[in-house]
């Protein structure tokens, strides 16, 4: 059923649908309206056989998530930027014990400084945890992506974290196709698990592993994750024959087949880059577009196919390697043949900044023109960076950074855009 | 693809506005986008939210920098914020007022753009007698609908009825139905234009 409502609203429809037993949560923006009305589902009952667990910490959110799993029971949490930090260890144990939990992150910059606005830091600040990760690109793949990851999930004994851009696509309102309960039941069978906590046949879960058997128990999760490069198009393709819709999958090209250029990002920019590029095609410039959906396990394969063709690489991400540079690009160079400084790595929207049409056409003309450096700040403010370095250079008690740029920039308080 | 933005200080409800807007247009078939500035949410604080409406599906992310229309729900940002950045020459402008674009300080700026695409209601007014709080952004949808003929009158109290239910809708209802009438009134008026 068409229906016209906030993202937040929709992943917590399709959760719903999903039939979780164990829904536990802890407050924080931008994951809050997903919990809040799922909340409001299983109290009204609409959301029957759920117990839905007011946690004191993102900490015991995901420890709650890992006792229910580990009990046998479908659960669900989300949370956001330091939620995710908060509850990092219990993240990584969920993957290491092998327990299908799924978890929206609604992605949101990492402080300090504090930034309550969208990036992908949170998300990729726990790539390598164990759990995969699929990134949204829209509201309806949020919803969709969701009904995928229980299912994936569980057949794998692998917990999923559906990340969905904070904010941009949390709190839009657009038109989302929400299934039927009857369509959902009979995509997504009853969890089965591969281990239990059951009276009736007691085991335990969570032992201790010495040098004997970590590697292998560390190896057997790599195995489980490989699987899921063929399980996502596979049953990608199964739900488009369900529910008639081209969603997930481990990634999305867009005329990329005669593209000299391509352009690669995760979640909610692919929309402003797709339309960028258009205008792009329109003069003549032969650019495309590479949206990965799959960013955990690497579709190494499927990113190599895709960038088979291309010169050069732009890649837009919203995240940054202290240090390194890009973390998205980092993968990409992997899969790519040509000159690793082909691969451009596009530092943007951090902190919530916007991305813009016009910076994106800026960024991809320098890049055709051999003008771009393997990294740089889309739309960086150079001159508030100078006069920072030079308080600095000038002085050896210069301040705390951040204050010092907001004074500079004259405001006293954090404004979007 | 028609771009709205809306200007208002936080808790008057523009980020609600936008939404019942891209309801609206939803329930005409049209594909709508609507989402908020995501500035500190404070009360007063100046609040911005956006709504796209377009025949095909919307992709664009980016805030509305050229909009088509502009809604602006509190007069006292006129001269604050920049709210008429990147507006289009033919662009319409709806303002939250009892008084007229000569009074506001804005006569000049109008002559620059269509006359007939400028209206201003007294939302808050309207709010108050119908709702009995100064929460003007269901009036100003009204006035919206009147003043662009983007979307009809219809479709607002609908959205209305969709966010909000009982006494509250129908209070909206009226204010926004009061609002459309006095911007048909206004655009009637030998005055205007």
């Amino acid at each position: 059923m068409l229906k016209q409502i906030e993202g937040s609203h929709a992943v917590a429809e399709a959760v719903a649908l999903c039939r979780p037993e164990v829904i536990c949560a802890y407050p924080i923006s931008p994951q809050t309206h997903i919990v809040e009305a799922l909340g409001e589902l299983v109290k009204s009952g609409e959301l029957a056989r759920c117990e839905f667990i007011n946690v004191e910490s993102e900490f015991a959110a995901m420890s709650v998530a890992i006792g229910a799993a580990a009990a046998g029971a479908r659960a669900y949490t989300a949370t956001a930027s330091q939620g995710l930090l908060y509850m990092a260890e219990a993240v990584f144990n969920a993957s290491g014990l092998g327990l299908p939990i799924v978890m929206t992150v609604a992605n949101r910059a990492i402080g300090a400084p504090i930034n309550i606005w969208n990036d992908h830091t949170d998300a990729m600040s726990q790539r390598d945890c164990g759990w995969i990760q699929l990134f949204a690109e829209t509201n309806q793949e949020a919803l969709d992506l969701h009904i995928q990851a229980f299912r994936l999930g569980e057949e794998l004994s692998l917990p999923v974290m559906v990340c969905m851009d904070g904010f941009i696509l949390t709190h839009a309102y657009e038109r989302v196709d929400v299934p039927t309960q009857a369509q959902v039941d009979a995509w997504l069978p009853a969890f089965e698990p591969r281990q239990v906590l059951d009276p009736a046949e007691p085991v335990s879960i969570g032992a201790m592993v010495g040098p004997e058997a970590f590697m292998e128990v560390r190896y057997l999760a790599h195995v489980r994750q490989m699987r899921a490069l063929e399980l996502i198009p596979a049953w990608a393709e199964e739900f488009r024959g369900a529910f008639g819709r081209e969603t997930g999958g481990l990634l999305h090209t867009y005329r990329t087949e005669d593209a000299d250029t391509v352009v690669v990002a995760l979640g909610s920019v692919l929309g402003t880059i797709k339309d960028t590029v258009d205008e792009m095609r329109r003069a003549g410039v032969k650019i495309g577009v590479l949206g990965i959906t799959c960013f955990r396990p690497w579709p190494q394969a499927a990113v190599r196919a895709a960038l088979a063709r291309a010169r050069r690489v732009v890649v837009i991400e919203k995240s940054l390697a202290v240090g390194l540079g890009g973390i998205v690009s980092t993968n990409v160079r992997t899969c790519f043949t040509g000159s690793p400084d082909a691969v451009h790595a596009v530092i943007a929207g951090l902190g919530g900044r916007s991305i813009t049409r016009a910076s994106l056409a800026r960024v991809f003309a320098a890049a055709i023109g051999g003008k771009l450096e393997p990294l740089t700040f889309l739309d960086l403010d150079r001159a508030l960076v100078e006069r920072a370095l030079a308080r600095e250079r000038e002085q050896r008690r210069s301040g705390p950074i951040a204050e010092g740029l907001l004074r500079d920039l004259g405001v006293v308080a954090a404004r979007p855009g | 693809m028609f771009q709205v933005r809306i200007h208002g200080r936080g808790g008057q409800g523009v980020v609600t506005a936008a939404e019942m807007l891209s309801i609206a247009a939803f329930l005409e078939g049209r594909h709508a986008q609507a989402f908020p500035s995501f500035g500190s949410e404070r009360t007063g604080a100046p609040v911005v939210a956006f709504c796209r409406i377009d025949d095909r599906e919307i992709r664009l992310r980016e805030p509305v920098l050229e909009p088509d229309a502009l809604i602006i729900q509190d007069p006292t940002l006129l001269h604050q914020v920049d709210v008429f950045g990147g507006l289009a020459r033919d662009g319409y402008v709806l303002i939250n007022t009892s008084r007229s674009f000569e009074a506001l300080g804005l006569g000049e700026f109008a002559r620059t753009l269509r006359a007939e695409r400028l209206c201003t209601v007294p939302a808050t007014e309207l709010a108050l007698k119908h709702v009995g709080r100064p929460l003007p952004n269901a009036a100003l949808l009204g006035g919206f609908a009147a003043v662009t003929g983007r979307i009809s009158l219809d479709s607002v109290a609908a959205a209305i009825r969709e966010k909000f239910g009982g006494a509250v809708a129908a209070g909206n209802v009226a204010a926004a139905s009061a609002a459309y009438a006095f911007v048909r009134d206004e655009m009637r008026a030998p005055s205007h234009a």
